[in-house]
């Protein structure tokens, strides 16, 4: 019995607690993909340096605070300098649809135009951001690290196996339900919320219902930047910043919004924690928690299908496999 | 004067016309219908009244205003309401999201036409919160409509409304339309099914390859042998 509980604990601590973080992170991201595909009609191949943009305006602005000695506490400094990092790449996605989409919008261009524009736009704001703040990795994170710590949690219960909770865990987890509901009721049951979906469903008969296009548009990239940097910062936190890791989770992202159907919002977050669950659970090695469970049968081997080196490919996978078999996703979003 | 006036519109999308000196008129309370054969001009006529298409020469007057050079979205909210004959709903929003979304020019209250739309079509109140895609035909169509009425336009232009829909509904939705008209709206309808959309019209324009062939009341153009006989099967 107490194997079992060993059991439970160690792979809470290893795939459960870190796959729901790093989930929630993805549902953010996958989110903002969603809606820019949704609304403007393309996928967005800059929202992974998007991320990375707005996080290091967030960073930036922390070390300020740090500097003049301002701090949340037990908090990270981080979530202070957040609404800064996020009107950092709220403008700059505004500067970005103004000098760029705005163009191929008028012409009516087809959507793969928009997507090549947006990888030219992803490579700018690749360099900028490395201009910003450097091409190395960053550690931003500071206040109390860890609600529950390993050993804590071992004198406590007498278990064998520790359950680590950090901060920055926790606080993924809450700022991303604490979005997702403020989102929800946004397209809901704001007046421009269901204008923008109704944008998203039928342009023209948006348009003969005087909807205005451009404030649309507007609040689409608010709202897409705003996410953007928030999953940013919760990932940055979580592990660490760096900008090429950001520009590599826009394979996962896409993933997961493709996975749940893109176009749709409720999708993008179910999308979000498959992907992550699928990857921390394909990468991990079980065989510490194969010997709870079949305690005296130890296997050879680490037990481990992937090396994380492969949790990549996990998402490609996925997606391949879900374009061939559903293409509209689980929750019927439109076909890429 | 005509409450809506179209005089000598001609135009088309690219380098041919396709409307040569078209003429509408549209009185209030009354109904107007166009008709003519496949590839008459019928929907274009309407788009031309709703700004749809550049026209190179004519003019547009609604309630004296002339209207020639605004948008369509200007003309809706000058009054004219415009359901297209396909896609003229938000599919994946609920029927009540779908009249709201009619009445977004509005900064009033408008619960009241909502009502109306609910009294006039009773189906939507039952189903106002199921997607809009999950009607049937017609169903959707009495959406659109609401959809339209939501601003309390003067002019309602309705693109086939009965297009791929039953005997049954077709006449059920006639009969509102009469019921719209009745308010005092003006009412200016592309129809397929032209004998029975004559048999509701005050006014009946026959198109001809984008021309004017024949103007009369509905009556009389159900009467006119000649009529009869080009395109009304005799």
């Amino acid at each position: 019995m107490i194997d079992i509980l060993n059991a439970i604990v160690l792979f809470s601590n290893f795939v459960l607690i870190p796959g729901m973080a790093y989930g929630a992170q993805l549902a953010l991201g996958a989110l903002g993909v969603t809606l820019i595909y949704a609304v403007l009609r393309f996928s967005n191949f800059a929202h992974g340096d998007l991320m990375a943009f707005g996080t290091a305006a967030t960073i930036l602005f922390t070390w300020w605070l740090q500097s003049m000695g301002v701090n949340l506490g037990v908090l990270p400094t981080a979530l202070l300098a957040l609404p800064v990092g996020i009107a950092a790449a709220v403008a700059m996605s505004l500067v970005m649809d103004k000098a760029v989409y705005s163009f191929y919008r008028a012409k009516r261009s087809a959507s793969v135009v928009f997507v090549i524009s947006s990888v030219g736009v992803m490579f700018v704001l690749n360099g900028l951001t490395r201009l910003l703040i450097g091409p190395d990795d960053q550690r931003f994170a500071d206040g109390e690290r860890f609600v529950i710590r390993a050993r804590d949690f071992k004198d406590m219960t007498g278990l064998d196996e520790g359950l680590a909770l950090r901060t920055t865990q926790v606080i993924t987890v809450v700022v991303a339900i604490l979005v997702v509901i403020a989102l929800f009721r946004f397209l809901n049951h704001s007046r421009m919320g269901k204008a923008m979906r109704a944008y998203s469903d039928n342009e023209d008969l948006a348009l003969l219902s005087g909807i205005d296009p451009k404030k649309v548009v507007f609040w689409t990239w608010v709202i897409a930047a705003g996410l953007a940097t928030v999953a940013g910062v919760l990932y940055g936190l979580d592990k660490s910043f760096k900008p090429f890791t950001y520009f590599q989770l826009l394979l996962p992202i896409f993933a997961a919004a493709i996975v749940g159907g893109i176009g749709n919002p409720v999708g993008a977050i179910a999308g979000g924690f498959v992907i992550a669950f699928s990857e921390v659970t394909v990468t991990y090695a079980y065989k510490k928690f194969l010997g709870y469970i079949v305690p005296g049968w130890e296997p050879d081997g680490l037990m481990q299908l992937l090396s994380t080196d492969y949790k990549f490919a996990v998402s490609f996978v996925i997606l391949v496999v879900v374009l061939l078999v559903r293409p509209t996703g689980l929750f019927r979003g439109k076909v890429v | 004067m005509s409450f809506l006036r179209a005089e000598a519109m001609t135009g088309g999308y690219g380098a041919a016309d396709i409307l040569h000196d078209c003429e509408i008129s549209v009185e209030q309370g009354e109904i107007a219908v166009i008709v003519g054969p496949n590839g008459a001009g019928k929907s274009t006529a309407m788009k031309a009244v709703f700004g749809m298409l550049p026209l190179r020469a004519g003019t547009v007057t609604l309630d004296g205003n002339d209207i020639t050079n605004l948008s369509p979205q200007e003309r809706v909210a000058m009054g004219m309401g415009f359901v297209p004959q396909t896609s003229n709903v938000f599919t994946t929003m609920s029927v009540q999201e779908n009249l709201e979304m009619g009445a977004y020019l509005r900064r009033d209250d408008f619960m009241p036409t909502m009502e109306q739309v609910f009294d006039l079509f009773p189906i939507l109140r039952e189903k106002r919160k199921q997607p809009a895609g999950e009607l049937s035909g017609g169903q959707r169509q009495q959406v659109a409509v609401g959809r339209a009425l939501m601003t309390e336009p003067k002019l309602l232009m309705l693109d086939e409304p009965t297009a791929g829909v039953s005997p049954i509904v077709m006449d059920e939705l006639f009969d509102r339309i009469i019921e719209v008209a009745r308010t005092g709206i003006a009412i200016l309808m592309v129809e397929q099914n032209a004998r029975q959309a004559l048999n509701i019209a005050d006014k009946g324009y026959v198109l001809v390859q984008g021309a004017n062939a024949w103007t009369d009341t509905g009556e009389a153009l159900l009467a006119n042998p000649e009529v009869r006989r080009t395109f009304l099967g005799g």
